[in-house]
């Protein structure tokens, strides 16, 4: 059962346009499998090599702007872009790892943050590239939703696959030792300096497709939004730490929960209070509903302090300790 | 040519001198031993042979070649593996993984990597815990999980850091017996160890350092009747009787 | 000349500041390891707790310093009590967790304040906020000179405390050696809530010092974060000495930088330097000065 839940998955998503037409509801799914692939990528470094990035934002914006400036300044498609937004973040991850890797402790960490701003500040400023804050608009390629769904899907299944096959080589096998004990690495002949950066841009190539796919989806972006801190990078750090960090399937639960709870948050509570206010009719309600709507970020916080706190290594990471939690009583039976 | 040379090694930490111009030639095949009291710099020389510390002056060289200063991962390619005295397990890996990521580093494809650990585990009799998560073990394993690992990494030279320490008799026994059947490989060992009953049965060669300096070296037999390792090192109530 | 020295003096001034926003942050490094990424919420937090003495009880802005301190000095001991102390027994496989904890504390603080006093900008303005004092041609604001010196004051006390008295020098032997610290009796968590709790009291007290000249938004935590982070690596890890080094470069990086490259860039000098610090001086001024 377990060998073919992975392909029933794939079954139901590829079956999903089909079955959910209205576009609100395909909507999000490109945005879960658009989190997906990021949190896949992020999950390379983080989760499998150790190396926490708090600015996956600096590569998912990369991604963004090279297709963005692919249609205004070199007249091609953007779709270019899902093949050279992956090698440009990759063209930023080589220096920047190279700098940061000969260093251990909390340096990388603080870099990635510290890049997150100094790709939004060179976004922002270099006007005569960029646009600046006006951002970049470009045609949308589809009306329908549905090749943009299937391109996600695709990009997605590849990431996941990707992500398999290099866990089960050298690479992954060395990534993994590095996380568990870099002393130990070294001494059995693992050069950890060039496998984290291999890792680091493995992970740079993932988000920056990433980046170039919401391009030509939204078909607008602006400095704030795809070197957003909060809703890119925590965002990233979230979907790899929900799902499970170091497990495959992680970023897929991961992005499906994510993208539930951002919305859920964005809509306040599916216009529950919303709903409760226009029943009571108390202004009180209408208020609290409203102020619910715009506090997508707080309930972030809460969530990024309750999941560190409650669920260090995610649903599928910690499934046995929730299970634990919940039932009690059968998992003794089990365990006696 | 030794297969094995230091020359003249010193490092400070600070005004310490963890090891103070100490030089040693090792021959192929031979099980060379490493003695002195606590803190007298033995690890600290195992450090420094597989570049975890730069050495403030001295040489090191291995089959003739200077290999002072290459980078700790190289020297374990080179054929210099080693062992840890504060263990350190790949924690959440599998034993199985443990070695096969140790395997790595001769072969390039997983499956040769699975055989060459397979072999490896076999060889130190660990094979049936292969499946068991490193961090899981108890000390006598990790501690010859460690050895696996570095056996899977081909060394022709092998540093051993006290992999006897915290042992039972019985797991003592079989140590000193997989130590010999490593040597019988052709596997040439600088050991480090307190248990006197360990170092005077396998060593050919004892080196002995207190301080940092070298205060001995010889035959097993001439260490025992040493007065300056008896008095450093088997402390006095040995040199009185 | 006069521009060079003019930038010179607001780079000192500056710097003093940036130097105890700076330490607060490397009491917490040295003695957790962790870097502390909600420092900036932590001083946007007392500045409101300024704001608010000032606007709605009509208190000097320089008096409620006893009021933001003990608060946030309590507000940091729990929260290092009750969701980072908690982190050290649970079994994780990220070791950043800690770090990714400030951040979420970040938001929280950030989101709170912004539910409390809105989005919009807020300033305290006293009698004496905009006075300024000449020397030769050299114009000083009474404000920034007094932030200085009280910075300054607030500097030397940490020394005192951290050299003479018996708990400053159990966080010293923490911050040297944990388990050593452990081994001669230290109570090693009671060690770091108390440290939490200095370092957010030591930067409230720069929030609050700042207030008469500055400004404050929710969100002003985040940039104040990035200067706290650049310093503590430009001085080193955890080295309190280093951290006051630390400062005084930042502030006269971000002085000299406004006056010859541009206010835009305020942000990125600090980002710049952190990256040459990474290239070049790895270690920090810890490194150099071998403190
Ligand atoms: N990284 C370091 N920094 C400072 N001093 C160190 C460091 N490593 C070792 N030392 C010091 O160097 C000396 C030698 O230590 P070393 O670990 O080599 O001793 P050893 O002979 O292996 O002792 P043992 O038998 O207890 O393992 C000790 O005084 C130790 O405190
Ligand atoms: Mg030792």
């Amino acid at each position: 059962m377990r060998k073919y839940s992975p392909i029933l998955l794939l079954f139901i998503l590829i079956l999903f346009p089909i079955a959910v037409r209205d576009h609100y509801h395909q909507h999000l799914m490109i945005l879960v499998l658009m989190w997906v692939v990021i949190g896949s990528g992020w999950n390379v470094i983080a989760g499998y090599t150790g190396q926490v990035s708090f600015g996956d934002a600096a590569f998912f914006g990369t991604g963004a702007y090279t297709a963005g400036l692919f249609v205004t300044k070199l007249g091609i498609s953007a779709w270019w872009g899902m093949l050279f937004g992956g090698i440009a973040a990759m063209a930023i991850a080589f220096p920047f790892g190279w700098i940061c890797f000969r260093l251990r402790g909390a340096y990388f960490a603080l870099a990635t943050l510290a890049l997150n701003e100094v790709m939004r500040h060179i976004a922002t400023i270099w006007e005569s590239l960029t646009d600046g804050m006006v951002g970049i608009l470009v045609m949308q390629t589809f009306v329908s939703k549905v090749p943009y769904y299937y391109i996600a899907l695709g990009l997605a299944v590849i990431s996941v696959i990707g992500v398999q096959i290099i866990m089960g080589s050298k690479w992954g096998y060395y990534f993994v030792s590095i996380r568990e004990d870099q002393d130990a690495a070294e001494s059995l002949g693992i050069n950890t300096h060039y496998y984290k950066m291999l890792s680091l841009n493995v992970a740079a190539f993932l988000t920056g497709m990433a980046g170039a796919l919401f391009m030509n989806y939204m078909g607008f972006i602006d400095p704030e939004v795809v070197f957003s801190l909060h809703d890119i990078s925590i965002m990233a750090i979230l979907v790899g730490i929900v799902g499970g960090v170091g497990t495959l399937y992680g970023p897929v639960v991961g992005a499906f929960v994510m993208v539930a709870v951002h919305e859920f948050f964005r809509t306040g509570f599916f216009g529950f209070f919303k709903g409760i206010a226009a029943l009571t009719g108390s202004d009180m309600i209408t208020v609290f509903a409203k102020y619910v709507m715009q506090a997508h970020v707080l309930g972030f916080g809460i969530l990024v302090v309750l999941v560190i706190l409650l669920l260090p290594n995610g649903i599928v990471g910690d499934w046995n300790l929730i299970v634990k939690k919940i039932f009690p009583v059968k998992t003794r039976e089990v365990t006696s | 040519m030794s297969l094995f040379e230091i020359k003249n090694l010193v490092k400070y930490f600070g005004g310490l001198a963890a090891v103070n111009n100490v030089s040693f030639k090792v021959e192929k095949g031979e099980i060379f031993g490493l003695i002195g009291p606590n803190g007298s710099g033995k690890t600290t020389m195992f450090n420094l042979i597989s570049d975890y510390y730069n050495p403030t002056s001295g040489k090191i060289y291995f089959k003739g070649e200077d290999i002072t200063g290459f980078k700790t991962h190289k020297i374990c390619r080179l054929g210099i593996g080693r062992t840890f005295q504060v263990v350190k397990p790949l924690g959440r890996m599998s034993v199985l993984d443990n070695v096969i990521a140790a395997a790595f580093s001769r072969v390039n494809t997983k499956h040769q990597a699975h055989d060459l650990a397979m072999e490896t585990l076999e060889f130190c009799e660990l094979v049936h815990r292969k499946d068991v998560l490193a961090k899981s073990l108890p000390i006598g394993e990790r501690k010859r999980l460690e050895i696996t690992r570095a056996m899977a990494t081909k060394p022709e030279l092998l540093l051993l850091d006290e992999t006897a320490a915290g042992l039972n008799p019985s797991e003592l026994d079989a140590a000193i017996e997989l130590i010999k059947r490593i040597r019988d490989k052709g596997v040439t060992i600088i050991i480090i160890e307190h248990i006197m009953k360990v170092i005077m049965t396998i060593s050919d060669r004892i080196h002995a350092i207190n301080f940092g300096q070298t205060i001995a070296e010889g035959t097993p037999q001439e260490m025992a009747n040493s007065p300056a390792v008896i008095e450093a090192y088997l402390g006095e109530e040995y040199a009185h009787s | 000349m006069e521009v060079f020295l003019q930038t010179l003096v607001s780079g000192i001034l500056k710097g003093g500041l940036y130097g105890l926003i700076g330490m607060g942050m490397s009491l917490i490094m040295g003695v957790m390891g962790i870097i502390n990424l909600a420092h900036g919420a932590l001083m946007m937090v007392g500045m409101y707790i300024t704001f608010a003495c000032f606007t709605y009880a009509g208190i000097d802005p320089y008096l409620t310093i006893f009021i933001s301190m003990p608060s946030l000095f309590l507000l940091g001991m729990l929260i290092q009590k009750y969701t980072l102390n908690p982190l050290m027994e649970v079994e994780s496989i990220l070791p950043e967790n800690q770090v990714l904890m400030t951040v979420g504390i970040a938001m929280v603080l950030t989101e709170v304040a912004r539910f409390v006093f809105s989005s919009d900008y807020k300033s305290v303005r006293t009698s004496y906020s905009g006075d300024t004092f000449f020397i030769g041609d050299i114009s000083f604001s009474v404000a920034l000179v007094a932030a200085f010196f009280i910075a300054l004051a607030f500097t030397l006390c940490m020394f005192w405390f951290l050299l003479k008295t018996d708990l400053g020098r159990s966080i010293r032997a923490t911050a040297q050696d944990k388990d050593a610290a452990l081994l001669m009796g230290v109570n090693s968590k009671r060690i770091t809530i108390l440290t939490f709790g200095l370092g957010s009291a030591l930067v409230a007290a720069a929030g609050t010092i700042l207030m008469p000249v500055y400004y404050l938004f929710p969100d002003i935590g985040g940039p104040f974060t990035r200067k706290a982070f650049v310093i503590t690596i430009l001085g080193g890890l955890g080295s309190t000495v280093g951290a006051i080094f630390g400062g005084l470069t930042l502030g006269l990086a971000e002085a000299f930088g406004a006056t010859y490259i541009g206010m835009a860039y305020d942000d990125m000098i600090g980002l710049l330097i952190f990256i040459l610090v990474l290239l070049f001086i790895p270690g920090g001024f810890k490194r150099l000065l071998k403190v």
